[in-house]
């Protein structure tokens, strides 16, 4: 199979490339780009004038729910639902239940996402078994089983010692770890930023200590294992600061941030509306300006969409009896460029932190339209206005404070490996 | 799908009061009215026969997840004064921790057809969360949620500070104790404020008064000396004992030693100032016991004045919703 796209702008930082020229795919690869190879003269056209021919975005935060939570999403719903926001490869966490600590669990994730055909799916192993921070689990059955990475999500360890062991047992086999910083004796009860929004409300805080005495504790065990290391879902200044200086000082570091953690700060819980509830919480207004600078100083590098879908009922509560997490995958991309908008960000940065930055993070093949890459595109309407309709949302979660808004920018199709598997209606 | 604030959440078109859920939002007319509107109740309080029948033919449920005698008791007594049909819920906290049982409780007392919920929840926002979700028409009544706001104790309070003092124009309030943990502090910082006193100080160590008050028009004060120096009206909060479990305080002696109110501690403050206390008090802990039976102890008034200011409150919110227009609104959700 054949195909040029043509009539579209390309823009693919990875190759610094933003200009109007064809695209060229060939059995699931990009075969060439500007003039076309010999013997495409009979291949399919997709005309994209007028939309960017864009990378497929890489989301590291997409939870999926299956197994164990499909009253919450499935591989099938959360799949369709990454597709159509445009995102081609997405990482999923452990926290499925039973947990991603066997191979088997590992497999059916996959299996399940060949079958739904939908974005490529890589899961994260559990760092321990049953995430119960004392005993390692099957790290090299699990990275064969495909697993990318291995990561205690927001489980605590049980002491820094079984956590220094687990570091170095991964370090032994250069083995990816995924750290969520947080210090539970400080972030336990806690449902907000601990700032003058939660105090107000009587919400109970989760200071930004709670993650920075963590990450400053990880990095120490970073170096002296010498372990590969990502920092998920950031949210404090200081964090910011910390990871730039750790990589100065020459440690091997990467770092994301929640879209929804650059666009909005814990002012917006003065109706203790459980929408907003997420973990790590929205921080104050500095912190927020703060992470969208480590942006721009390439402290972090990747922005994910930490797509939590949930039952109508997990935010029918009191705020801190909500369960946290939104469900954006959808919108990432139109989300992610408001940050453009206020003059913060520039579109190359921009797409960077959703297609190569994430990939390189977990050192994948994917977010970049070279010559040789799998023919992961999309085609984005940047002038479309559109609104997101709750009624005609892709996820099963019903979880998002976006609904029923309006956007400018639209993902109009999706194409893996050459295919499409979503098309704008 | 976008919230209402919390000021069109419980006001009326007309901004009148048809839920009352807390004293952010709400201006010094309103708490002016509430304040005059609980005046006339106490006069008649006084007389022989106590009822009036602006609530007749109305069914007031007090929805209570968290224990209280006190506030309940002066709830249900103002009902009664205003010839409400009166019913007593108490809901263990751990029957409800999941919202589905708390939308699920709402439900069926919906369906009993009642006209007001008094609630009382261990969870900041519960009063907020019961007004959006819940059926038009029913007025809700915040009796305390979380460290969220307890309004009509703020507003007793309030009536107390004016019977004694006239007006709030010029007063020094110091509250001391555990900030942190209060709902009353918080309530009686906003109608202090809106009411126009002159200061207002927090008093307390770091552990129990977040210094993010200061952004909200206090002044925090970590000595007792300096915090009652030359004050009018002297707050006392409960020390709850699982405080010192939390490292919050070595030990209830040391706290007393402290930050408790003896007669030598009130010394420091204006010679009329008048000593004020949320209840139930903790006698050697927070408070002397000459001091709480003092002349300068308001305590028992603030709750004869308790009950005034739930009839006042109660009555307003009932009209309110009788002359809201867009009473069958349709909530949104999700």
């Amino acid at each position: 199979m054949k195909l040029r796209i043509q009539n579209g702008r390309l823009i693919d930082p990875s190759q610094n490339l933003d200009a109007v020229v064809d695209l060229f795919v060939e059995n699931q690869k990009i075969v060439a780009i500007g003039d076309a190879p010999a013997g495409f003269d009979d291949a399919e056209v997709i005309d994209a004038l007028g939309h960017w021919v864009l990378p497929g975005l890489v989301d590291l935060a997409v939870s999926l729910r299956e197994p164990g939570y499909t009253q919450k999403g499935s591989v099938a719903t959360e799949g369709r639902a990454a597709v159509s926001g445009g995102v081609t490869t997405l990482i999923c966490p452990p926290n499925t239940s039973p947990i991603v600590d066997t191979p088997a669990v590992a497999a059916l994730i996959q299996d399940k996402a060949d079958e739904a055909g939908m974005a490529n799916v890589f899961p994260i192993g559990a760092l321990t078994q049953g995430l119960d921070g004392a005993h390692l689990s099957n790290m090299v059955s699990l990275t064969d089983a495909g697993c990318v990475a291995l990561s205690n999500d927001r489980h605590e360890m049980v002491n820094t010692k079984v956590l220094s062991r687990a570091l170095e047992y991964a370090a032994t086999h250069d083995l990816l770890v995924v750290f969520h910083p947080d210090e539970k004796s400080l972030s336990e009860g806690g449902c907000a930023h601990e700032g003058l929004t939660a105090t107000m409300h009587g919400l109970a805080g989760i200071p930004d200590t709670a993650e920075t005495i963590a990450l400053m504790r990880d990095l120490l065990l970073i170096e002296k294992s010498g372990v590969r290391a990502h920092f998920a879902r950031l949210s404090c200044a200081k964090s910011v600061e910390m990871i730039a200086d750790a990589k100065v000082a020459g440690l091997d570091v990467t770092a994301d941030v929640a879209v929804h953690n650059l666009l909005l700060s814990d002012d917006v819980l003065s109706q203790f509306d459980g929408r907003y509830h997420v973990l790590p919480p929205l921080r104050g207004e500095n912190d927020r300006l703060t992470l969208i600078e480590g942006i721009k100083r390439g402290a972090i590098s990747a922005i994910c969409s930490d797509h939590q879908p949930h039952e109508k009922m997990a935010k029918i509560a009191p705020f801190a009896a909500t369960e946290p997490g939104m469900a954006n995958v959808e919108i990432l991309l139109p989300l992610a460029m408001q940050l453009m908008d206020e003059g913060d960000l520039d579109l190359s940065t921009l797409l960077t932190c959703l297609t190569s930055g994430p990939a390189a993070c977990f050192g994948l093949e994917a977010g970049s339209l070279s010559v040789g890459s799998f023919a992961d595109f999309i085609l984005f309407d940047s002038t479309a206005c559109w609104t997101w309709k709750y009624e005609s949302r892709k996820t099963k979660g019903h979880n998002s404070p976006y609904f029923d808004q309006n956007f400018v920018g639209r993902v109009m199709s999706t194409y893996i490996s050459g295919q499409r598997v979503y098309q704008a209606v | 799908m976008m919230r209402s604030d919390p000021r069109a959440l419980q006001l009326n078109e007309h901004g009148q009061l048809k839920h009352f859920l807390t004293l952010d939002g709400l201006d010094k007319t309103i708490l002016t009215e509430i304040l005059d509107r609980a005046e006339s109740f106490l006069s008649m309080g006084e007389q022989s026969v106590k009822k009036v029948p602006l609530l007749r033919g109305k069914t007031v449920v007090n929805l209570f997840f968290e224990n209280s005698t006190r506030t309940r008791t002066t709830f249900e007594l103002a009902g009664k004064r205003l010839s409400a049909d009166v019913i007593n819920l108490n809901i263990e906290t751990s029957a409800t921790s999941k919202g589905e049982s708390l939308l699920d409780t709402l439900k069926n007392l919906e369906a009993m057809q009642s006209d007001m919920f008094i609630v009382r929840h261990s969870d900041s926002g519960a009063a907020h969360f019961i007004a959006e979700h819940c059926t038009p028409n029913v007025a809700i009544i915040n009796a305390g949620d979380g460290r969220h706001a307890h309004p009509t104790q703020a507003m007793l309070d309030m009536l107390t500070i004016r019977r004694h003092k006239g007006s709030f124009e010029g007063l020094k309030v110091a509250i001391v104790g555990d900030i942190l943990h209060s709902r009353v502090a918080r309530s009686q910082l906003q109608s202090l404020t809106t009411l126009g006193v002159d200061e207002i100080r927090l008093v307390g160590p770091k552990t129990l008064v977040p210094s993010f008050f200061s952004e909200m028009g206090a002044t925090i004060c970590h000595d007792l000396e300096a915090g009652l120096k030359d004050v009018d009206v002297i707050v006392m909060l409960r020390l709850q004992k699982e405080r010192m479990k939390g490292a919050l305080l070595p030990s209830e002696s040391e706290f007393y030693r402290l930050y408790g109110l003896t007669e030598e501690s009130l010394s420091w403050a204006k010679p009329d100032a008048i000593v004020m206390h949320p209840g139930p008090i903790n006698r050697g802990v927070e408070i002397s016991s000459e001091v709480a039976d003092g002349k300068h102890s308001v305590i028992l008034d603030q709750v004869t004045n308790g009950i005034a200011v739930r009839m006042a409150v109660m009555s307003m919110a009932m009209s309110g919703q009788l002359q809201s227009d867009d009473a069958s609104t349709a909530k949104g959700d999700n």
